[in-house]
């Protein structure tokens, strides 16, 4: 088989990208669709729960009952974080080892098996959480037991997305083999390599936390220890969420890249820091358990210090070089007046850009500065299990990953399914109403969290300790949750509609969205060497500083005000 | 280029405003991690997670006993909608001593007294599932697990009627699931 993996080899069932003339892999292709019709799907479903939650958790609305709420609070969590997010995450390895390194897939029957083992247990874990049989919430703390098919689907789920990204790193070895390209592989394919390197990590702990209770479960074995429980699974609820983070910045580097013409100002830098998230992301796990018994405050410290915050800098890396590329790019295009003059000429009104700014906007002002904050060990103690920790992480993995997702699948639809969007005026504004409705929830949610709101509850009146604002809050939930609820909608009809009634593009590039043309006179790569050019990205980074700072105290004082304890 | 292989040499200090930014953010990432150790020695608000295996018929004997030996009255509300809560005993443990309370489906048990700006050693586990300790409206928040013994060490600093409400998912009537504490 030499050579024969190199997408120019004769024979290779591949064809020229008309918009970028990129080849790109049939194999591939067709995987990637599938993956991504079908994360769409899991998305919209765990979004009909999240719309009836946000009514549910509106104290004036109360939609559900109780037993309902918890059981599609179970199914939003596995939907949303699980089904939808590895679906999509693994179309996206799927392109990310073949069209960028000019290679073909390395095996279709590997590919067929992830997807069908993925897709079995999806099933499985959805049917048996309907009918009523695993009200256990997505993490499924022991002695909380559910049906042995909820462990199953779930342990389906994983080893299928183990397949997936065997095929990723064959391709990748493959390909480097065959002298499919030279050089060093891009940006996109390395933070998706990270990506793949992290899945791993993260789902071997799910084999470990998940066979015991399978087994548990099934009655062949005792139960595993609570507290074992809690360290093991979070080495996989945590480290999957950097899968999510390193997917989603190597999709920013890709869309600022095809819209404004972006790249990486620094390389190094770039991969140095999803190197960071790699090696510190495991043990930076350990936050979910800082007001645990049974784990020390040396381990809780050392653990959410030197290691998080090494990953937390990788973070704050790529929040500076992803708009620096940008900015670097539109000065070089000729919008070089002053230091936001850039920003008016940005293709806001295309779709997948503006995604992707609002993902890094949410992500690093919302979802970066309340999860560090919220991770230090003592404030844990004002912020364990209330609405703030969703309020977290709803702007990080909904606002930041699916928003930049979302953003994506603006050209995976037109490059990869080959038709135009329908409703191109609709599709422009789809990422601003998710992405408003989003932040709005994510408000509620931590507002009524810093007023002792607890996650995971059906009512909270019957405590009698909730005022009002704590409800104007939850009603601001609610809101927030029906925008977001109607921009995913808007996104799941428009890719739908899409895919049927789409014109077809063979051929011919596809409708531009809109992107920045170079001014006369300006020459590309006239600032390569101009390290002081990004005046704008360096003024807002040291807003963000200052927003993350003012945050971080504000959280100590607030929690010098409760009573000592030790 | 982000989509293509990279051919040229890419290896670059970083230089410039980058270099600022990446010393701000490492400077940023030290004080932070300072402030964790510094609080621990300095700050009042510390999670040391001392903790003690326990069985739950043990840890439940232990509440009865401390029961038994400082119930100091009875709190009564009829009109709590959960029927678990109408009455529990007030316990009020001695000044500096130990406290015991129990988490169970669905109620936080006994109620509390506890004396402004004394020290009490209040020991949490549960007897079935996981539980949330969460004290309202002062919002501080603890993990509680069965066959654990999770020792807070306390000094309440305010006076008043304060409600347990239970943070961590354990069933069906999980939003009922409440306990006070009375501070004097």
């Amino acid at each position: 088989m030499s050579s024969s993996h190199n997408l120019s080899a004769p024979g290779t069932p591949g064809r020229v990208c008309g918009t970028t003339g990129l080849g790109v892999c049939l194999d591939a292709q067709r995987f990637i669709k599938l993956n991504a019709v079908v994360g769409i799907v899991f998305l919209l479903l765990g979004g009909i729960a999240a719309l009836l939650l946000a009514l549910t958790r509106w104290q004036t609305v109360h939609l559900l009952p109780a037993d309902w709420f918890y059981r599609i609070l179970t199914f939003h969590g596995i939907n949303m974080l699980i089904l939808w997010i590895l679906f999509f995450e693994v179309a996206i390895l799927y392109f990310a080892c073949t069209t960028p390194l000019n290679a073909r897939l390395y095996s279709r029957k590997v590919a067929w098996a992830s997807f069908i083992m993925m897709l079995i247990g999806g099933v499985m874990v959805d049917y048996i959480i309907l009918v009523g049989q695993a009200d256990v919430m997505m993490t499924s703390y022991l002695p909380l037991l559910a049906h042995p098919l909820f462990y199953l689907g779930i342990i389906l789920v994983a080893v299928g997305t183990l397949v997936g990204v065997f095929n990723f790193f064959a391709t990748l070895y493959v390909a480097k083999r065959d002298g499919a390209y030279t050089g060093s592989m891009p940006i996109v394919t390395f933070g998706a390599l990270a990506a793949a390197i992290i899945a791993v990590v993260t789902l071997l702990h799910g084999a470990v936390v998940m066979i015991p209770t399978f087994t548990y479960s099934m009655g062949w074995t005792a139960q595993p220890d609570p507290a074992w429980y809690r360290l093991i699974w979070w080495g996989l609820g945590h480290q999957s969420q950097q899968v999510n983070v390193c997917a989603m910045v190597a999709v920013w580097y890709l869309i600022s890249h095809i819209t404004v013409g972006a790249k990486p100002i620094n390389e190094a830098v770039c991969r140095s820091a999803f190197v960071l998230y790699i090696l510190f992301i495991n043990l930076a796990s350990a936050h979910h358990l800082l007001v645990d018994p049974g784990v020390g405050a040396t381990w809780k410290i050392w653990n959410t210090s030197y290691a998080m915050y090494l990953a937390v800098l990788a973070s704050m890396v790529h929040g500076f070089t992803v708009p620096a590329g940008i900015e670097l790019a539109m000065r070089e295009k000729g919008y070089n007046r002053g230091i936001f003059g850039w920003v008016s000429a940005l293709p806001w009104k295309n779709p997948a850009f503006a995604a992707t700014v609002l993902s890094v906007v949410i992500f690093g002002f919302l979802g970066g500065i309340t999860g560090v904050t919220l991770g230090t060990q003592q404030i844990n103690i004002i912020a364990h299990n209330t609405l703030r920790i969703p309020g977290h992480f709803h702007v990080t993995v909904v606002g930041g990953t699916t928003l930049a997702f979302m953003g994506l699948a603006y050209y995976v639809i037109p490059l990869i399914f080959q038709r135009d969007f329908i409703f191109r005026g609709v599709a422009r504004l789809q990422p601003w109403l998710f992405g408003i409705g989003i932040t709005l929830l994510a408000f509620g949610m931590s507002f009524a969290g810093s007023m002792g709101v607890s996650r995971r509850s059906w009512d909270i009146d019957a405590q009698g300790v909730y005022g009002p604002a704590a409800h104007l809050w939850l009603g601001v939930l609610g809101i927030g949750g029906i925008l977001a609820f109607t921009g995913l909608l808007v996104f799941v009809l428009l890719c739908v509609g899409t895919l049927i009634f789409g014109k077809k593009i063979e051929g011919r590039a596809m409708a531009d969205w809109g992107t920045p043309t170079a001014l006369a006179g300006s020459t590309p790569g006239s600032l390569a060497h101009d390290h002081y050019a990004v005046k704008g990205t360096m003024v807002l980074t040291l807003v963000f500083l200052a927003c993350f700072a003012v945050y971080y105290f504000a959280n100590w004082k607030a929690l010098a005000d409760v009573w000592p304890v030790r | 280029m982000s989509l293509r292989p990279l051919t040229a040499p890419w290896f670059h200090a970083p230089a410039g405003f980058e270099k600022i930014w990446l010393g701000c953010a490492i400077l940023w990432c030290f004080v932070m991690s300072l402030m964790m150790p510094y609080w621990h020695f300095r700050g009042k608000q510390n999670s040391t997670g001392e903790a003690y295996t326990v069985t739950p018929a043990a840890f439940m004997a232990r509440v009865d006993k401390f029961v038994a030996a400082n119930q100091v009255g009875t709190y009564k509300n009829p009109s709590s909608s959960n029927p678990l809560l109408q009455e529990l005993p007030i316990v009020e443990p001695p000044a500096g001593g130990d406290a015991y309370l129990m988490g169970r489906m669905w109620m936080w048990y006994p109620a509390l007294r506890l004396r402004l700006g004394e020290t009490y050693r209040i020991h949490l586990s549960s007897v079935d599932l996981q539980h949330g300790f969460s004290l309202q409206p002062l919002n501080m928040n603890f993990h509680v697990l069965p066959g654990y013994d999770h020792v807070l060490t306390i000094t309440p600093t305010s006076k008043g009627e304060f409600t347990i409400v239970c943070n961590e998912f354990c069933g069906l009537g999980h939003s009922n699931m409440s306990g006070k504490i009375f501070v004097e």
